[in-house]
């Protein structure tokens, strides 16, 4: 079963800036393993309920009350660039 | 012999008794780290100023009759996928290097807690996408039994490590055989328990409806101690169990008769090394001969379980690396936009596998495939289950293979994925199922090269399981160890 991979709007979505050759290789190359996948669909699963927990548990609650939180100069020291307690990146918006 | 080759359980009885301390083993397993790195890679980052400073605060509580717990002295490792506070934690990727956690994963809160040892964080596959460490970003690990060989992945320095005595025992995590297969083709004993037993706060995420965390070590009694030392109910990771856990270790000699095994039928033929299959039958004997009746049991959907895997795993692990954009930890290649800084930071910092799998992840995903691959899989996980409770009617616990093939050489398999993704066709059924399963070591091929054996038990079964390993260690007797001068020659 031949599949049809629009490789460069999945790495769009995916957040992958990959030039034409590498592009190319990952499309061949996913074409190969959802070929495999695929097998899944031959398989009369229908009456099956699609499962997300191995274990069926379903919520975990918690008492909701006030906990300290990590240490906020010990997580920004991690940031690549970070200034007055903020996270810093380039415009995330096109200006209008 | 060195204090390296030592088993926990014997180096827990002789600092109880007073004849080693925890500074002499923790100088003995650094001395062997010094010996084999160069050749074997096992560790990416080896903390020897901070397992020093433990080792002697632990022989301090010992002297003052302070100890806390029973692992409290002996020197473990940890992969390093388990965050540890201010201890460069990198996932084995390009895109974490330099990154220091600020905070501890449950895993190593509870290590710590009881006193353990953290010698430093073991190599790994890119995010633990892999089944030989050849994706490590830093180099892979090699094979101590033959350093032109892999160890299995992606614990695989986890597993080195124990085998060649660089570290008592170690943590791994298993995704669809991560901590099984590399103890498999490194001769040691690795467990993944049942889903939702060690908490996964602080283990970066994977794929999370089947990572879990393990032991590796060399006997199943120190993985039944290790195990018992990071499993419980923690309220940080909402699928963490919250029911009882058995004490380990009292069952671990009542033994196989009276008891079923069945060996899964689909685990074999094409694919599968006479010399593997010999062994599994070897062994079949061997518990026949203890009391265990044998049966073989046919599981029909294991044959598809690894086609669901790999639209399961890939699927959650394009969520869950969608944090990795170089905002907030990490490295960042510089873009004009937010949207260009991600997605030039992500292309540079990821090896080829993790974006191969975050693609296969987003495709199966995305808008009008998401019926016939990603929820079709989950169907086919739902029926897996079913069969296996079926098969959990007719035997107490399952057998199989841990792998098709002893270790292989680096490059083998390095560049179709897909034959790299065969070597967990045995194990990947347990992390779909959430299931315990585990590898003990039952003996060598004709190389030389160590095979594994896998035990899977029902949801919670863990008591089970351990008997059957144990009492398939004291029936196999597999006491072989990689030679030294082996690795040092190279």
């Amino acid at each position: 079963m031949a599949i049809d991979i629009d490789i460069a709007h999945v790495a769009r979505l995916a957040r992958l800036a990959l030039d034409d050759d590498e592009l190319e290789t990952y499309r061949r190359q996913l074409g190969l393993i959802l070929e495999h996948a695929a097998k899944v669909q031959a398989v009369a699963a229908s009456d099956y309920e699609p499962i997300a927990h191995p274990l069926g548990l379903t919520n975990a609650f918690r008492v909701d009350e006030v906990k300290p939180s990590l240490d906020r100069d010990e997580v920004l020291s991690q940031a690549p660039d970070h200034a007055d307690g903020y996270f810093v990146v380039p415009p995330a918006l096109d200006a209008p | 012999m060195s204090l390296a080759d030592l088993s926990i359980t014997d180096a827990v009885a002789r600092l109880a008794a007073g004849e080693v301390t925890s500074v002499d083993l923790t100088a003995a397993v650094l001395e062997r780290a010094t010996m084999t790195e160069a050749d074997l890679h096992c560790y990416l980052t080896i903390d020897r100023d901070g397992a020093f400073a433990s080792a002697a605060a632990s022989d301090t509580r010992r002297q003052t009759g302070a100890t806390v717990g029973p692992l409290d002295g002996i020197p473990v490792a940890v992969k390093d996928n388990f965050s540890t506070r201010g201890l460069e934690t990198t996932a084995a990727s390009q895109l974490l290097a330099g990154y220091h956690p600020p905070y501890d994963a449950h895993a190593v809160e509870r290590l710590r807690a009881g006193g353990v040892v953290l010698l430093g964080k073991a190599n790994l596959d890119e995010f633990a996408m892999g089944s030989s460490t050849e994706n490590s970003a830093f180099g892979p690990s090699r094979n101590p039994w033959d350093s032109n060989r892999v160890p299995g992945g992606s614990s695989g320095g986890s597993a080195a490590a124990v085998a060649v005595g660089s570290a008592m025992g170690a943590f791994g995590s298993d995704t669809g055989g991560s901590i099984r297969q590399p103890a498999s083709l490194c001769g040691v004993v690795g467990v993944k328990p049942t889903y939702g037993r060690v908490s996964r706060y602080g283990l970066i995420a994977f794929a999370s409806s089947l990572d879990q965390i393990g032991p590796l070590a060399r006997t199943v009694d120190d993985a039944a101690l290790l195990l018992e030392g990071v499993w419980g109910h923690d309220r940080r990771d909402a699928t963490s169990y919250t029911g009882d856990y058995p004490e380990l270790r009292r069952s671990l000699s009542s033994g196989v008769d009276g008891l079923t095994v069945g060996l899964v039928t689909q685990f074999g033929g094409e694919g599968y090394e006479p010399e593997v299959m010999a062994a599994t039958r070897a062994t079949l004997d061997k518990l026949s001969g203890a009391g265990a009746e044998i049966v073989e049991v046919s599981i029909p959907t294991v044959d598809v379980a690894l086609s669901a895997y790999y639209l399961i795993a890939p699927a959650e692990a394009s969520a869950n690396l969608a944090r990795f954009d170089g905002i907030r930890y990490g490295n960042r290649v510089e873009g004009e936009t937010t949207e260009e800084l991600m997605a030039r930071t992500r292309a540079e910092g990821f090896g080829p596998e993790v974006i191969r799998r975050i693609l296969l992840g987003t495709y199966s995903l995305s808008a009008g495939y998401y019926d016939a691959f990603y929820g079709q899989a989950q169907r086919v996980r739902t029926r897996l289950i079913q069969e296996f409770a079926d098969a959990y009617e007719a035997a107490d616990v399952l057998v199989s293979p841990t792998s098709p093939t002893v270790a292989f050489k680096l490059g083998a398999k390095a560049t179709d994925p897909l034959a790299m993704y065969l070597s967990d066709i045995c194990t990947i059924p347990s992390n779909l199922t959430g299931h315990p399963a585990m590898s003990v070591p039952v003996g060598l091929d004709g190389n030389g090269l160590p095979i594994g054996f896998q035990v899977m038990a029902p949801a919670l079964a863990e008591e089970r399981m351990f008997a059957v390993a144990a009492e398939i260690e004291r029936l196999v007797g597999f006491t072989a160890r990689p030679t030294l001068t082996g690795v040092a020659a190279v």
